[in-house]
């Protein structure tokens, strides 16, 4: 029995040895954390957290430690702790640590639809005063709003996107094509392009929000800007004639071979992989994509050169016109509701937004959402050309699955797939989602 | 040491830590799980009690059935897979030249991660790039399919993926089933005059029954909870086309931030999992153990 007991006694202390060790672990992690906290001794910390780690967006992350460090020197006493997460695993954290409140004081959010359920949690502090403020005036108009709820604003932008249909002009030259002004011009184009042998249009519809771009363009074409944004906020319908009537010009689209051969089953990088070998001749993306066409050492140059953009055709007798755009804000910074460092934070966030207005068309190729002065800097023309037009924008429409809640969203972007490949009508894609908007009323 | 093992502190020590794993990390959450199922939650703001309303919605959820099909279909086409895992791993096991060589390359589809298989098989699916359409029209079919864009196909072209995917694991099981076998009734069966054909089927597989047993409950249970290469390949699309169960859950919890539904879901799963595994023992049940 003595020997048993030593035994005993002997696994319990290995156990309590191994467990020790692994909460020994924590314990340093603990300490080493409040030492930082302390660092300097009565310093304020603001914890921010961003999505653009070294590895995947390294302009990005140097400006963003550019902008810190001025800060920090302008400031003595305040100091930014920084996390940085890709971007699937930022919205896994934010979520979790919103679930146990512990938010960081500043942090990055989406608009309208990603922010609600924090906004609706008090999680996110009213950035108003910024907006009367510091920051006024500063941002392109229609941007902020997109992260107001109830005439309050929760998020500040840091990103702004239209969507340019771009095109390679050396297939348009070799089947002496011009880039289209009029829809029926461009379905003549797709016509010509079928002809040859042509795939007149990437499109990876696996994504489903590409689609939806497409059908977002051509309802505003048909209907002007207000139609589809007043179905989704319930003031229209979206079994509007005009909607009805995009959504069979898609279709048209689709009968006529105008999009890549398996679109629904390809992603959109797939899809942007034919347009780069120059098997496509136009793809309708996001200005994000800008980088691709001009600076990046990934594609070859005769290929770049060849790429230029055109304002989406105008449906004759429709109601919009060719400077209204689909588009965004992307990213924006919000600040934590329960921040100990509430003030700070404010600061910060104007301080950042303005700086990064600053820099991020020249070092990142990123358009922010506050204006910017194209007058005496070298970019390359295609920016040039695309900020311009965001300052002759008559209206930019939110991309819709970013308008809407998530679970409209979902059946959105689900009839959209449908509606491509030709699951269902017109008349039924618009009926699902009216049932859909009603339901959420 | 037999006197340690009966000292019941002794076996409490023992077992502890891994129960207490088990506990908290696999239970716990599942009966957390039954419990979100009763909620209306998004996952961020506050729970609000709804009652059996998740289920109710969910046997009404024509989405749902669809996608349980998709998930039973998979069940019986990886269950039948079994079949050419079993044959493979009889000729392997067999004194065959080269079945060292055959063995690995038959494995190293398990040594990959789902994802890169799911991006493998979707370059091979490409429908104007890919290698099996630009095969095809080398072959002379005109218009080959978009495999993974065709709501038709899409489930077939997803399973033929999976199906080289498990090879590897089902056939290593096998094949270690088959090699543990007494030589000894191998060359009885020879002396007695017994064609190889004979000796798989008379012999072996008899013999290795309980294996295939427990080989075909995994295969159900797997594909019943089958996700990874479905959801990088599809996305559960084209209009649902290849929608399973734990892909619909995924797009229900995460996607649309449904944290109560997609629980439901989970929770119902794992019912019909329970549910099919006992059948599926039931089923195969055999009288008595194998004694050499």
């Amino acid at each position: 029995m003595k020997g048993t007991l030593a035994k005993g006694l002997l696994l319990l202390s290995l156990f309590a040895l191994v467990f020790l060790a692994a909460c020994g672990g924590s314990d340093g992690e603990n300490a080493s954390k409040d030492d930082e906290n302390e660092s300097g001794s009565g310093d304020k910390v603001i914890e921010f957290m961003h999505l653009w780690p070294e590895g995947s967006s390294k302009q990005h992350y140097d400006i963003v430690n550019g902008i810190i460090e001025e800060y920090e020197s302008d400031n003595p006493g305040v100091k930014v702790k920084l996390e940085i997460l890709g971007n699937e695993q930022y919205k896994e954290k934010l979520k979790v640590l919103s679930t146990s409140n512990e938010l960081p004081d500043v942090g990055m959010t989406w608009a309208a639809g990603f922010l609600e359920p924090y906004v609706s949690g008090n999680m996110f502090a009213s950035l108003d005063d910024l907006l009367d403020g510091p920051l006024k005036d500063k941002f392109v108009p229609g941007t902020a709003e997109a992260y107001a709820l109830d005439g309050t604003t929760y998020g500040l932008p840091l990103e702004l996107n239209i969507t340019p249909l771009y095109y390679n002009k050396a297939i348009f030259e070799e089947h002496g094509l011009e880039a289209p002004t009029t829809f029926d011009e461009l379905k003549e184009v797709v016509q010509t392009l079928v002809d040859q042998g042509v795939t007149p249009i990437a499109l990876g519809n696996k994504d489903r929000w590409t689609g939806s771009m497409w059908y977002m363009y051509l309802a505003d074409r048909i209907g002007g800007p207000e139609v589809l944004n007043k179905a989704i906020d319930r003031s229209g319908s979206f079994e509007d004639p005009a909607l009805v009537e995009a959504a069979k010009e898609v279709q048209e689209l689709v009968d006529m071979g105008a999009f890549l051969n398996g679109f629904n089953g390809l992603g959109n990088d797939e899809a942007k992989g034919y347009f780069i070998n120059e098997q496509a001749a136009m793809y309708l993306m996001g200005s994000w994509d800008l980088p691709e066409w001009t600076t990046s050492e990934a594609n070859p140059q005769e290929f770049k050169d060849s790429i230029d953009y055109m304002k989406f055709p105008v449906v004759e007798g429709g109601k919009g016109d060719e400077n209204s755009f689909v588009g965004g804000p992307g990213v924006g910074l919000f600040v934590a509701e329960n921040s100990d460092v509430k003030e700070e934070a404010k600061d910060f966030v104007a301080f950042f937004v303005e700086k990064w207005g600053e820099q991020s068309v020249e070092k990142a190729g990123v358009i922010p959402a506050t204006k910017v002065d194209t007058e005496g800097s070298d970019l390359p023309q295609m920016y040039v050309d695309v900020l311009n037009d965001l300052n002759e924008a008559s209206n930019i429409t939110l991309y819709a699955d970013v308008q809407m809640s998530a679970g409209v969203a979902e059946v959105h972007l689900d009839m959209i797939q449908a509606l491509f490949g030709k699951a269902v009508t017109p008349e039924e894609f618009a009926k699902q989602q009216e049932e859909a908007l009603a339901a959420e009323e | 040491m037999n006197k340690v093992m009966s000292n019941k502190v002794v076996i409490a020590l023992y077992t502890l830590p891994a129960l207490i794993l088990i506990l908290a990390l696999i239970y716990g959450p599942i009966l957390l799980t039954g419990y979100y199922g009763l909620m209306d939650w998004n996952g961020i703001g506050a729970m609000t009690f709804i009652g059996l309303d998740n289920y109710v919605e969910l046997v009404q959820d024509s989405k749902f059935w669809e996608s349980a099909l998709h998930s039973f279909l998979l069940a019986i086409f990886s269950t039948l897979s079994l079949a050419i895992y079993l044959i493979i791993s009889l000729i392997l096991a067999g004194k065959i030249k080269g079945s060292n060589l055959l063995r690995k390359i038959y494995l190293i589809p398990m040594l990959l991660s789902s994802v890169a298989i799911a991006q493998l098989w979707i370059k091979i699916y490409d429908p104007n790039n890919g290698m099996l359409n630009s095969l095809l029209q080398t072959l002379g079919v005109e218009n080959p399919p978009a495999w993974l864009a065709d709501p038709n196909l899409v489930l077939y072209a997803i399973f033929v993926a999976i199906l080289w995917q498990y090879a590897g694991f089902y056939i290593i099981i096998y094949y270690a089933a088959l090699k543990g076998l007494p030589e000894s009734l191998i060359e009885a069966a020879k002396i007695d005059g017994a064609t190889p054909i004979q000796i798989a089927y008379k012999i072996k597989v008899p013999l290795i029954a309980g294996v295939i047993k427990v080989t075909i409950v995994l295969a159900i249970v797997g594909s019943l909870k089958y996700f990874d290469l479905i959801y990088v390949m599809t996305g559960g699309g084209p209009n649902g086309a290849s929608e399973v169960i734990a892909s619909y859950m995924y797009k229900k919890a995460f996607g649309i931030y449904d944290f109560g539904y997609g629980s439901a879901i989970a929770f119902f799963l794992l019912l019909i999992t329970l549910v099919v595994t006992w059948l599926t023992r039931k089923l195969t049940a055999s009288e008595d153990e194998i004694q050499y």
